[in-house]
């Protein structure tokens, strides 16, 4: 029997549009947004292809509230829905991610992060957004928070955002960075059978026995499309099991403390980490998106010159993969957190680390990115 | 009566603890009562119905009756409905607002399905004023009028939201008050037929905030003024500026049948696979 060798296909393509094909991968099929640098690629991209699909949709929106209150409208009809954007379209989106939240409609959210705040730098990368999207929407509430750090991951991570989407019932926001956006290198394109993709759960039960948003040992309920026969309420108010508006401490609670267990029960699933040369390691860089990329090469030149350096790249955001960061916080001498914004993801290493190592950040704020070379340094002086 | 009855019962939720948020003499129930004679006598099955709604009284109406559902963010519920829509054009989406949340709030996405001529059902009840945060000025709150954020009187002239649909582009634009309630049947009832943006303004009172603010003594008084004030179109075109003042126009002021957006996004994708 003759084995035939499938050929992989290969592209060579920029983020944004890796992000593109993850998503059609993952089985999104709506897509609602508007332009804005250096996220438009990702829109572009979803415009000339969705009409190919089966039953794709592209819609330009008036804005970028439009553009995510249309991404949740076709959730809740059943699609696997998708929007990109970028600083200031970012900040407009906050009040429908607490929506999204509340109502538990899986959607995924690309931002393309850009120099802040206000208009700021347009075309250069930062990575100032990393606590807005954890904590931008008003309100308690659990999210989770992804990144990329190359071109390739930005479509391997797009299919895991959908999945957690899917699985979890919430909105997944992607965090990437201008560079990772607009680098353009090789990416290979999965086999649709090497694939694991996720859809929601939906009810089989007869329409009369369906409760929305019954309590279950996942705590993520089934989800039906609109039109498909189950008539349910759905509302930003904080509501009962059967969706309804209550003031009800107890029932309030229940809700809260459901959507906060749904995500923090499945901990070991959602929190995503890459180590390089970890295992013996004393000095451990801890990175995200392109920066992380610096970090790999300032971890291979200490090693070169015996230091015993390692790289944590953190493919999850948030929740915060607390497990991993304080295990590298009780084995190295130092932590080296090197990020584009003031210091946000250090806050949390520190938070973990709770005094067991030393924490060295490097902060760069100019729209430009940190070197190998200047992570090196630190690496040396740690 | 007992055929009225009826139809609350098969429309209405009876697992929603009422009563409803309504104030006495509110005109939101009339207008409630009217949409669910317009989809019964359209036969449309309850599962192929959507109400989307906007935050304010009017946007609690989407929890009482028995469609599906969905009571969205302040301003926003258009944006909501388009997706629902573009998802499964096969569905009826209805999209309920009041004058603050489709007008103020969510004007830009008003002119914009209005353009893009979205196969939506949009009913704007316009009571001109913000009713649920207690009775602030919205903007169709006529020059003049008291409000508890202008309690010396609206500097500000208010929409036309009828000559403000017509230019944005969309399919058919109608008014009613809830003093008329036969033609406000007949127009949602068109409004849910055609394709296309279709935009059905609704005037209806609100003693409570407005009403009180501004020399009504009771609500029945209201009633009377939309009684006395609204003019079928034919006889208010007929009319001298003098005798217009105060003249609310009521009928139909578009009637078209363009294609909706669906429709039209589901003809290029066809073409596209026929590689055409």
């Amino acid at each position: 029997m003759a084995i035939r060798k499938k050929k992989r296909k290969e592209i060579f393509a920029q983020g944004n549009e890796a992000v593109g094909e993850g998503a059609l991968l993952a089985g999104c099929s709506f897509f609602g947004g508007y332009p804005i640098t250096p996220s438009t690629e990702i829109a572009e991209f979803m415009a000339a292809r969705l009409p190919y699909t089966e039953t794709g949709v592209f819609v330009q929106m008036e804005d970028e509230i439009a553009g995510l209150g249309s991404v949740i409208g076709a959730s809740l009809a059943g699609r696997k829905g998708m929007t990109a954007t970028s600083g200031p379209g970012f900040s407009l989106m906050q009040e429908h991610i607490g929506y999204a939240c509340m109502t538990e409609v899986p959607l995924v959210l690309v931002n393309v992060m850009r120099g802040g705040p206000s208009t700021g730098l347009p075309t250069s990368p930062a990575q100032g957004d990393v606590q807005q999207a954890r904590w931008g929407t008003h309100g308690d509430h659990p999210v989770i928070v992804l990144s990329a750090s190359d071109v390739q991951e930005c479509l391997d991570m797009t299919v895991v955002a959908f999945n957690f989407a899917e699985k979890y019932r919430t909105p997944v926001i992607l965090l990437l960075d201008e560079v990772t956006a607009h680098t353009r290198e090789k990416v290979v394109i999965p086999e649709a059978e090497d694939l694991e993709v996720l859809s929601r759960v939906t009810p089989s039960m007869p329409a009369e026995w369906y409760i929305p948003y019954e309590e279950t040992m996942r705590g993520v309920p089934a989800m039906p499309a609109i039109g498909s026969g189950y008539r349910y309420h759905v509302t930003g108010l904080t509501h009962d099991d059967h969706g309804y508006p209550t003031s009800k401490p107890q029932e309030v609670r229940d809700l809260m403390t459901r959507l906060f267990r749904k995500i923090d029960q499945f901990f070991y699933d959602v929190q995503l980490v890459d180590q390089y040369e970890c295992d013996d390691a004393e000095v451990v860089g801890v990175s995200y998106g392109c920066v992380a990329r610096s970090a790999h090469l300032a971890v291979t030149q200490a090693r070169q010159r015996g230091i015993k350096a390692g790289l944590l790249k953190l493919k999850t955001l948030f929740p915060f993969p607390r497990p991993v960061v304080e295990g590298m916080a009780r084995q190295c001498r130092a932590l080296i957190v090197p990020e584009m914004n003031m210091g946000q993801i250090s806050r949390e290493v520190k938070r973990v680390n709770n005094g067991l190592a030393h924490i060295m950040t490097i902060n760069r704020v100019d729209g430009s990115i940190i070197t190998p070379s200047e992570i090196l340094k630190t690496i040396l002086q740690a | 009566m007992a055929q009225v009855t009826q139809l609350i019962h098969h429309y209405l939720r009876h697992n929603k603890k009422f009563p409803h948020v309504y104030c006495p003499g509110c005109g939101h129930g009339i207008i409630l009562g009217s949409l669910i004679r317009s989809v019964h006598s359209l036969q449309l099955p309850k599962d192929d119905v959507v109400l989307v709604a906007g935050i304010g009284c009017s946007g609690r109406m989407a929890v009482y009756v028995d469609f599906n559902t969905v009571h969205t963010t302040h301003g926003r519920a258009l944006t909501f409905a388009t997706g629902i829509k573009m998802a499964n054009p096969k569905l009826k989406v209805i999209v309920v607002m009041g004058d603050g949340d489709a007008l103020s709030i969510g004007g830009n996405h008003l002119i914009h399905a209005a353009r893009r001529n979205i196969g939506l059902t949009a009913l704007i009840l316009n009571n001109n004023i913000y009713g649920m945060t207690g009775g602030q000025s919205s903007p169709t709150s006529p020059e003049g009028t008291r409000s508890a954020t202008a309690p010396f009187g609206q500097l500000e002239k208010s929409f036309d939201v009828v000559s403000l649909a017509r230019s944005a582009g969309a399919n058919f634009v109608a008014r009613s008050t809830v003093m008329h309630v036969k033609l406000m049947d007949r127009l949602i009832t068109t409004a849910l037929t055609r394709p296309g943006f279709n935009l059905v303004e609704l005037m209806t009172p609100c003693h409570t905030q407005y009403g009180r603010k501004n020399g009504f003594k009771t609500n029945v008084d209201m009633y009377k003024w939309y009684k006395k004030h609204a003019t079928p179109l034919e006889r208010y075109e007929k009319m001298t500026p003098e005798e217009r003042e105060e003249r609310i126009p009521i009928g139909v002021f578009r009637e078209r049948t363009c294609q909706g957006l669906e429709e039209r996004y589901e003809a290029m994708r066809q073409n596209l696979r026929e590689g055409r």
